[in-house]
């Protein structure tokens, strides 16, 4: 898993069938001092994420697992929703102070 | 298996349900002197390991579920050792 900062979503009218009704996100990783790393990529929902929330998200074959027993054709999917986090380096994180959770939580 | 150092620890209340009580570990993996290689990986405990701490880290997500003894927890990486000793000089 990879923390993450959620900089927008994503809207495709045609898709997989399996993609219907969920949430894309676009996500930046971050490092754990907060600064990108890497390319931003498109995530799958499974928390109630939204824009300007750091998460942290699972990739692979085990980013379609938190759909279960629906099958979602997805190589990345966030996974949860940081309160903070805490390191050795230089940066002790919180996360923003007004999140909005539009979405609906998902089993 | 990696070789990873233990550099934080993160708090999230929503998460999905299989990770309910796992503790999470933001880790760095070492190379064999103990320089950190690539980027960091947010794993979940299998082992009770601690910040400071050199581990072995499991980058594959069937090892990494099974460590969490959760079937179809959506894991890709896990803490699953406390290294004690390497025989090399980061220990």
């Amino acid at each position: 898993m990879q923390l993450a900062r959620v900089i927008g979503n994503v809207v495709a009218t045609i898709k997989d069938p399996g993609l219907v009704g969920l949430t894309l996100l676009v996500l930046q990783p971050l490092s754990p001092d907060r600064e990108a790393v890497g390319p931003a990529l498109v995530a799958v929902d499974s928390v109630g994420a939204g824009a300007g929330e750091e998460v942290f998200f699972v990739r692979g074959r085990e980013a379609s697992l938190p759909f279960l027993p629906q099958r979602v054709p997805t190589d990345a999917s966030v996974t949860g929703i940081c309160d903070q986090w805490t390191t050795t380096s230089t940066s002790t994180g919180t996360a923003p102070q007004t999140p909005k959770h539009r979405g609906r939580r998902r089993p | 298996m990696r070789l990873a150092r233990v550099i934080g620890t993160v708090v999230a209340t929503r998460k999905h349900r299989k990770l309910e009580g796992a503790k999470l570990l933001l880790t760095q993996p070492v190379d064999a002197v103990g320089q950190p290689v690539g980027p960091a990986h947010l794993a979940v405990d299998a082992v009770g390991a601690g910040v400071g701490e050199l581990v072995l880290l499991v980058l594959e997500g069937r090892a990494a579920g099974a460590a969490l003894g959760r079937r179809g927890a959506p894991v890709d990486v896990a803490v699953v050792g406390i290294v004690d000793s390497t025989g090399l000089t980061i220990c």
